[in-house]
């Protein structure tokens, strides 16, 4: 028995392409690079999907239009977007959770700690892994062929269609393929190479974190592009990239090594001196920037600072905070030039322009006379005990892709291919130019796995009249 | 292994009156910390948004915590940090190793706990006490085990008084044994959960919540895991059966009680008399339930819970089996000469249930249902924490 679909990759829009492609009617296999274990690659990480609505649906309160959803890319990319493909994501979230929830998905309010997104995204019940466990399970029944630990290394294409692809030294053939193995952030020598050595000699990427899959070593990605001269899209520094903990584990820290006290209290770099504003927006449309803002100090390490008063206002941290009963204190601890951190405390602390302070709204309490400046929420450090938390960029994935249009076709010289298809991270690049919105990522990886998936079936479903008819 | 340098600190703050965490308690406290730093597992059951009212996870809360978790395998299923991941989050296990710890720190009277670790030798001894005690009693009562006088009826062989005066005294110790260990857990963790006292729609909630099992349903309806990542109702099935069939053997015994002492009417009572109708109901529905659980059991991923409280599940979901089974053999087998050994063997059974009862597996519904009740009255109060994002 051959195969009409090949799907290479293992997470959500894998998982998509694979679901879509067998409910056509297409025999698919489908090939994870990770052992069952770690089967999902990011997916199993995440945590919601952003959705497009008109009115309240079950899980998702008042309306979130394709318009606001829009701005809010437009916003958070500054441009660097293709509206086309933007509004076909933004389109199909609003349509795709039946679906979803015919595969297993179950959908619940927001979590505790993030009634922010209550409007805009749709929470997994169990989170990313819970989908994916129910995704497998759909597939399997679905007669979809699961292969663990099948790491694909090249594949074999003719005249712009796919013909097999290598998996240890095994020549797997398929009428039509789903590329879908996800961005190169676990690759540090690639990282290395993108970010490249800094003004201060320093090899910044050297320092990130990983917060996902150790899994996407972008082998595939590095194949397509420069062994077959696929079209590609997006700058290889950008990525969905977040301050963590930096006592997190350099792969698969997930979720809960964030940090969600920057806009309570201040950030230094390792000279102890503020670089930022930290109040300048509410922290959830804020911390995908705090990821750069890290990446661009010495040493690539930053420290939020809070005192007593911060305490049960945000989401508790995974690592218990550097604790000091003075700021002084506080410095060494965390092994800050103790006269520099001072300064730069008691400075901020003056400037401290206290009106009512209100964390659930943009708030008057600002700073005046201090660079930079903290325009909201700027209380004065100054109540023990202090608590410090070192962190570090924490890479969540990279925008580097493949090139794509509405039918998620690879493209070869501006040629689509008839049967190589691409879906999620490996092409996230067409929508997120820069920046993130929570959820996106999910988005688009439904949208167009669901797309590739189709099409896939289709151009294998087709191949196999053709064969008939010869 | 406790290091020397964890066992000085603890000796430590046992000196100045601090409370110390023990091995389970402080893995749980360290699991919950990353729980509640991410928090994906909320919609599952209960003890996750209790979590949630926490930064900081005391003894009490723990003990709490854990006996409020119902070991369903959701969590484990859905875990981004489950093992093989470094941080090795597996909420159900842990739990379960708190909860055997508190059954054994809570029992009374306190010497007696220890029954609940090696629970598999504790029912078996029981059980073989029980059979003993009534074979011996038939045999000197019937002179032999099989015929004899056994058209007399049960009475022919036990009198009534015999039993009233053999059973009452372990019943009512049963009662009084668990009803003084929850008191126990009770004033502990009431401060932990705010200390409000109990109204009547948190009553109302955690009745409904223990009546339909309603954590054992996954949070969306479909149920628990059991063998895999699968979700199944069978588990919830079992249990009802299991738990229902259990109520109603006890009411077919409350009815007959009150029968004759009330009424004057004697046992044996047939179809289609209130007693019997109740315990051949009853008898059937917890044969069922507990060769299902039986199963589930040994389908179980051996990632839930506490490996080594597997004898006492397995032991405790047998005695009840026999028990069912016997009673029912019992009634087919009742003009027959096999009634004496299979009155005795039933009878040994059930005595043996009822002395183990405070200090078995029974002592998880008394335990969850506790925690329940502090866990409706908790929630109903408002949340300490503002945090941030919200």
């Amino acid at each position: 028995m051959g195969t009409d679909v090949l799907v290479i990759g293992g997470g959500n829009a894998a998982l998509c392409a694979a679901l879509m492609a067998a409910e056509a009617g297409a025999r698919v296999l489908l090939l994870e690079a990770a052992p069952r274990d770690w089967r999902g690659g990011n997916s199993a990480h995440t945590r919601n999907l952003r959705c497009m609505h008109d009115a309240p649906q079950d899980v998702l309160v008042d309306a979130y239009p394709e318009e606001e959803f829009w701005q809010d890319l437009l916003k958070v990319t500054g441009g660097l977007t293709d509206e086309h493909m933007a509004r076909l994501t933004i389109r199909a979230s609003s349509t795709c959770r039946n679906w979803m929830r015919k595969h297993g998905v179950h959908f619940q309010p927001p979590l505790s700690g993030a009634l922010h997104v209550a409007r805009t995204n749709a929470f997994f019940m169990g989170g990313g892994k819970a989908l994916v466990n129910a995704y497998y399970r759909s597939a399997e029944k679905l007669g979809v062929q699961v292969r663990y630990d099948a790491p694909v290394e090249r594949i074999e294409i003719e005249d712009g269609r796919f013909q097999a692809a290598w998996v240890r030294g095994e020549r797997i053939t398929a009428r039509a393929c789903v590329l879908a193995a996800g961005g190169f952030e676990s690759n540090r020598d690639w990282l290395r190479a993108a970010w490249g050595q800094n003004a201060r000699g320093e090899w910044p990427s050297d320092n990130f974190l990983i917060r996902g899959t150790r899994f996407n070593q972008g082998v595939l990605l590095r194949h397509l592009l420069d062994d077959h001269g696929a079209d590609r899209i997006g700058d290889p520094t950008q990525a969905h990239m977040v301050a963590i903990d930096a006592r997190a584990p350099l792969y698969d820290g997930g979720i809960c090594t964030r940090i969600d006290c920057v806009s309570l209290g201040v950030v230094v770099n390792r000279e102890a001196r503020r670089f930022y504003d930290e109040g300048e927006d509410f922290w959830p449309k804020r911390y995908a920037i705090w990821g750069r803002l890290v990446a661009q100090q010495p040493g690539q390490i930053g420290y939020s600072i809070i005192d007593a008063k911060a305490v049960g206002r945000f989401m508790p941290p995974v690592f218990p905070g550097v604790k000091a009963d003075s700021l002084p204190e506080l410095a060494q601890k965390l092994g800050l030039d103790e006269a520099t951190f001072m300064q730069t405390l008691n400075n901020y602390n003056a400037a401290c322009r206290i009106g009512t302070f209100d964390h659930t709204a943009l708030d008057d309490c600002h700073t005046e006379g201090v660079t930079p400046a903290k325009t909201h929420w700027a209380r004065p450090i100054d109540t023990a005990p202090f608590y410090g938390y070192a962190l570090k960029p924490g890479v969540t994935f990279t925008y580097l892709g493949l090139k794509t249009d509405e039918t998620a076709a690879v493209r070869f010289g501006d040629v689509p291919s008839d049967n190589l298809f691409v879906a999620g991270e490996m092409m996230a690049g067409n929508v997120l130019g820069k920046g993130y919105t929570a959820g996106v990522g999910m988005s688009i990886g439904t949208a167009f796995g669901r797309i590739a998936g189709t099409q896939a079936a289709q151009a294998a479903l087709n191949e196999g009249v053709r064969h008939a008819n010869a | 292994m406790q290091t020397l340098e964890a066992l000085t600190r603890d000796a430590r703050a046992l000196a100045n009156g601090a409370v110390v965490l023990t091995a389970p308690e402080t893995e749980v406290a360290r699991q919950l910390q990353i729980c509640n730093a991410c928090r994906y597992c909320e919609g599952f059951c209960a003890m996750f948004p209790a979590m949630t009212r926490r930064l900081e996870f005391g003894k009490a809360d723990i003990h709490f915590l854990a006996n409020l978790c119902h070991n369903c395998g959701a969590c484990l299923h859905a875990c981004q940090y489950a093992p093989p991941h470094e941080f090795a989050v597996n909420v159900p296990q842990a739990m379960a190793t708190v909860r055997g710890q508190t059954y054994v720190d809570y029992a009374w009277p306190p010497a007696l706990g220890r029954l609940y670790q090696r629970n598999g030798l504790t029912l078996s001894l029981a059980l073989a006490a029980g059979l003993a005690l009534f074979l011996l009693l038939a045999l000197a009562a019937n002179g032999t085990l099989w015929g004899g006088q056994s058209e007399g009826g049960f009475y022919a062989l036990f009198p009534h008084n015999l039993l009233v005066g053999l059973f009452a005294p372990v019943f009512l110790w049963a009662v009084l044994a668990l009803g003084l260990g929850v008191r126990r857990f009770w004033r502990e963790v009431t401060p932990a959960t705010t200390g409000q006292p109990v109204s009547a729609p948190a009553a109302a909630e955690a009745t409904h919540d223990v009546l339909r099992l309603k954590y054992l349903d996954g949070g969306h309806g479909e149920g628990c895991n059991n063998a895999d990542d699968a979700f199944t109702l069978a588990r919830q099935r079992a249990h009802h059966l299991t738990f229902y069939g259990f109520l109603l053997c006890f009411a077919a015994t409350s009815v007959a009680t009150v029968y004759h002492y009330v009424f004057g009417w004697s046992a044996p009572y047939d179809l289609p008399s209130l007693p019997k109708l109740l315990g051949a109901v009853g008898g059937v529905s917890l044969l069922l339930g507990t060769a299902g659980l039986f199963k589930l059991n040994l389908q179980r991923d051996p990632q839930h819970g506490d490996a080594a409280q597997k004898p006492m599940d397995l032991g405790f979901i047998a005695l009840l089996f026999l028990t069912s089974a016997s009673g029912l053999a019992l009634w087919l087998g009742r003009g027959t000469p096999a009634l004496a050994a299979l009155l005795a063997v039933h009878l040994g059974a059930v005595m043996a249930l009822f002395a183990t009862l405070p200090y078995g597996k029974f002592a998880h519904g008394i335990f969850r249902t506790a925690a329940l009740l502090r866990h409706a009255v908790e929630k109903r109060q408002p949340n300490t924490l503002a945090l941030g994002s919200d």
